[in-house]
């Protein structure tokens, strides 16, 4: 393996002076190779490198393997780890409360696909602003390989059945769902999916990023279409991606080059450059519900920023809920109407 | 027949969808105003339109205006279910007949008067407009009910005035078909020799509103500080939410216009308690309404909630179970299930008002024993008391500051040497919660719903388990400090209690007086919350029988003492109504006399 040194190391500490250290969790009880200790990691890099307080970070999940992954990383965070399938609703309530929270959900395809289905459209629907990521698998790991409502029409099981239905493609699901942010990446591919996460916690709105993330127990044998074999064979990177904050001292002309550049709104960008054949507007969602639905029809799992709209109101702002003040701080002298109100009110019941 | 004052059921049979809900709170909203004790109950189908619907007020003087079923006076507008109002009139009773419906000579009662009024030739004087008529031909029953029972005028046009503000024609309108039932009435009954008559009351209903539990309620959210509420609409609780809404948008604006609540509609109950459940763990007051099948599918989320100890505030407004059962109908028959609610060892505080006043009371109430215990708290009222109409004392304005429990500021941890968010460092089980964002090295922890220690780590230690198990008991226990105390009223040598709760209340003060006139004394406790403290023990203690009283088939209230008391298990003996109708004071009291050898 050839090395290059790069041209100046990596600084130890970010922006509000914390090392990545500081981002890290608990000791993982998931499997030796799982691919969700992988996007742990990677979660760990984007969130270091965002310069994120983690204190003013909370970190929702699920039931399932995928949701065990909180107490992995930022540990210096809040977590909820909830009841299945009722991430998405725990979230909406977190972070209406307290919209200063920098909110990540961690959910397995089981836990948003199946049972949590009805509260993942919702979610969407109401433009929660989050980071949502789903660590899919395809199986349930937990209860020892079952199907899950993501596993591909004709994939084998580790006991030898066959999928006998349609799978659930999430991204596709997400942007027909009116979601502003939709993404997908591979457990593997740290290059893309770490400033995808970064990206997704910049987003305004519900940032989702479905990621392909191989079950080393119960879906990598053959016949399985997520191996880590079949992933790598099949994967197809759209674009290659970079993040940069207002903070990164790199000044690049967007404008112009054989990439896309999309402003955020807190003045990062995201860059683009193209890796495929295909061109895609990543800001038009028919275009990324036809390019999804190719990519699926030729077996290809495609990975990439689809859609994205920073213009979209998030449901913080739907509500109007007052900026600069969460509801959870307010107390009786902003809550509780005088006296004189009541008795106003009792007026009308004379 | 003599005249009696101020003592009168009247019953009002139309088709749902009619128009005839503000007729009926014209009368109710009138005889209030004379100062008469009332209430008005809406008896009304799970239907928008067309199917048959009830209204039915009684008028006490003594303030006894629990539901009766012998109706002195019963207005018949709906043929679909005129042979079955003729029946719920007692002997020597009056029937107001619209003259479209036909009854054959047999189905026309001997033993009672009937008047039959031409209402569709008097709704021809008010309207040439075919759908008004049908709205205003309501209100002319109410003129023809105004003027045999001598209801003031003046006061219902106040009264019709305030229901309509500012739409002086339809006021108008209102006024001259009420105007035309009432000459209609002076012109051809005997008016004067009507028997039942209402007086005005110098000085009564002083201290009273009339109002509904579910307005009272979103009133008590209002003023309690819920600054988070997610829902799935479902009858009867609905209202309380859409009145919670309409009063935010008035009185829970910042000077920028913003909110300072939020109110998600959620797409089903499993999420409306996520939600609140997600805003609870953030600190905020977080509430839901709901009934029935949403406590039912509630129940997962109670369990984390009760486990992972995060506040939140449930009401179920009751209706008839199971299943869908009977929407529209009361019912007390939650309690069993929402005492434990959820898998696993559980056990839930539950709240039991009786009327609106308290409805509004408890609205604080809820929030402050949900952020003390840190744990979910219902509370139980019911469709009786939520949607219909109560004369009830005046809201007493809540002076006491809210109660946000044990939570630690990062300022807090400075002074914390081992911060656990588990930890029962007061000795009463309840441990001290720190809200995320809460930035301090050692604030952070993992809620969950699986087996944790005191540091809120993951943990299957068999020790660690039941140790927590145990604080849990303990701090339910611990909520008998904080939950509302009973009332009691005793009767001087009364060897008998009476237990009851919730809208049963108000049939019992009757009930009492019944049993009194037959030589029955008896005290009276009240219930009004879960866990039993211990004014309930030596209630129990005192009395060699106690009956306790509740709408539903199984005894739950009964159940859960029997456990709770089981050296005193005998003592009780169960009253029941389960029809779904509100309880009525005559079944309870023919009941007890039948258990009694009375009768």
């Amino acid at each position: 393996m050839s090395t290059t040194t790069p041209a100046s190391a990596p600084a130890k500490t970010n922006r509000i002076g914390l090392e990545k250290s500081d981002y890290a969790g608990g000791k993982s009880t998931l499997c030796a190779g799982c691919g969700h200790d992988s996007v742990t990691n990677h979660l760990i890099s984007a969130f270091f490198k965002s310069g994120l307080n983690p204190a003013k970070v909370a970190k929702l999940s699920g039931i399932g393997c995928s949701s065990k992954t909180p107490a992995y990383f930022l540990s210096r965070s809040h977590g909820f780890n909830s009841v299945h399938g009722r991430m998405g609703p725990v979230a909406t309530g977190v972070k209406l409360a307290n919209p200063e929270l920098t909110c990540i959900g961690v959910s397995g395809d089981g836990d948003t696909a199946s049972i949590g289905m009805g509260g993942f459209v919702h979610l969407l629907r109401r433009n929660v602003p989050m980071v949502y990521i789903v660590e899919n698998n395809g199986v349930y790991g937990l209860t020892k390989g079952q199907f899950s409502a993501t596993a591909d029409l004709g994939t084998k099981s580790k006991s030898g059945e066959l999928n006998p239905f349609q799978t659930v493609d999430l991204c596709s699901l997400a942007i027909e769902m009116g979601c502003t942010f939709v993404a997908r990446s591979f457990s593997g591919d740290a290059k893309q999916l770490v400033p995808l996460v970064e990206a997704a916690l910049h987003h305004h709105g519900t940032a989702f990023i479905d990621v392909i993330s191989p079950c080393v127990t119960f879906g990598n044998h053959d016949g399985s279409t997520r191996s880590y074999d079949a992933v790598r064979e099949h994967i197809k990177a759209l674009q290659e991606l970079d993040f940069i904050t207002p903070f990164d001292e790199i000044k690049v002309d967007y404008k112009e080059g054989d990439g896309q550049a999309v402003e955020m709104p807190d003045g990062s960008w995201i860059r683009l450059k193209k890796l495929d054949q295909r061109d895609h507007n990543i800001k038009d969602a028919t275009a990324a519900m036809t390019l999804l639905h190719q990519a699926r029809d030729k077996g290809e799992i495609l990975t990439g920023l689809f859609y994205v709209n920073e213009n979209g109101k998030d449901l913080a702002e739907t509500l109007k809920l007052p900026k600069g003040e969460p509801l959870y701080a307010m107390n009786a002298d902003k809550l509780k109407p005088s006296r004189d109100v009541l008795i106003k009110i009792m007026q009308d019941f004379r | 027949m003599a005249t009696k004052v101020n003592d009168f059921v009247l019953h009002v049979a139309t088709a749902n969808g009619s128009g005839s809900q503000s007729s009926n709170n014209v009368l109710v909203r009138s005889l209030f105003r004379m100062g008469v004790p009332v209430t008005g109950k809406n008896l009304f189908p799970s239907n928008i339109q067309g199917l048959p619907t009830w209204f039915t007020i009684r008028a006490n003087a003594n303030g006894f205006t629990s539901r009766r079923t012998d109706c002195d006076v019963v207005v018949a507008m709906n043929q679909a279910s005129a042979v079955q109002d003729i029946q719920s009139v007692k002997p020597q009773g009056y029937f107001i007949l619209t003259d479209t419906i036909k009854l054959t000579e047999e189905q026309r009662r001997k033993d009672i008067t009937i008047f039959d009024v031409p209402f569709k030739k008097l709704a021809d004087e008010v309207s040439k407009s075919a759908q008004l008529k049908k709205l205003l031909v309501n209100m002319i029953y109410v003129g023809v009910v105004a003027r045999l029972l001598d209801i003031d005028r003046e006061v219902m046009q106040a009264v019709v005035t305030d229901m309509f503000k500012g739409k002086a024609t339809v006021v108008e309108s209102n006024m001259n078909s009420i105007n035309v039932g009432y000459k209609w009435a002076e012109d051809n009954l005997d008016y004067k020799n009507f028997p039942l008559k209402a007086q005005s009351v110098p000085g009564g209903n002083k201290n009273k509103i009339l109002i509904d539990g579910n307005t009272a309620g979103a009133l008590g959210w209002l003023f309690g500080g819920c600054t988070f509420v997610g829902w799935y609409p479902i009858t009867p609780s609905s209202s309380l939410v859409e009145n919670f809404k309409a009063y935010a948008e008035k009185y829970r604006k910042d000077e920028k216009g913003n909110n300072r609540v939020a109110i998600v509609q959620a797409e089903d109950e499993l999420s409306s308690i996520c939600m609140v459940t997600g805003a609870g763990w953030a600190g905020a007051r977080a509430a839901t309404a709901t009934s029935g099948p949403g406590i039912s599918l509630m129940a997962e989320t109670v369990g984390l909630s009760y486990f992972a100890e995060v506040p939140a505030v449930i009401w179920n407004v009751q209706r008839g179970g199971p299943s869908t059962g009977l929407p529209t109908r009361t019912q007390q028959s939650d309690v069993l299930f929402t005492a434990t609610l959820s898998h696993g060892d559980t056990q839930h505080p539950i709240l039991f008002p009786n009327d609106p006043s308290e409805c509004f009371e408890f609205g604080q109430v809820g929030f402050d024993l949900a952020e003390r215990l840190q744990t979910t708290v219902f509370v139980l009222t019911d469709l009786d008391i939520g949607m219909n109409l109560w004369a009830t004392n005046e809201f007493t304005y809540p002076d006491k500051p809210y109660d946000r429990g044990k939570v630690l500021s990062a300022e807090d941890l400075k002074k914390v040497a081992d911060y656990g968010r588990y930890k029962d460092v007061d000795g009463d089980c309840i441990p001290y919660r720190t809200l995320p964002g809460t930035d301090h090295p050692s604030a952070a922890y993992v809620a969950r719903g699986t087996g944790h220690d005191e540091k809120a780590n993951y943990s299957e230690s068999p020790v660690v388990y039941k140790k927590t198990l145990d604080r849990l008991k303990g701090k339910y226990v611990t909520a008998k400090k904080y939950v509302p105390a009973p009332i009691i009223d005793k009767q001087e040598g009364a060897k008998h209690g009476i237990l009851a709760f919730g809208s049963t209340d108000f049939a019992i003060p009757e009930v009492r007086f019944m049993l009194t006139q037959k030589g029955l004394k008896t005290n009276y406790l009240r219930l009004r919350a879960l866990p039993f403290t211990k004014e309930v023990d030596e209630f129990i203690e005192r009395h060699d029988k106690v009956f306790v009283v509740e709408q539903n088939r199984d005894a739950q209230m009964a159940t859960l003492l029997k456990s709770e008391y089981p050296a005193a298990a005998t003592k009780f003996v169960s009253i029941l109504q389960y029809d779904g109708m509100p309880i009525t004071p005559t079944h309870v009291f023919k009941e007890i006399a039948a258990k009694e050898n009375m009768v």
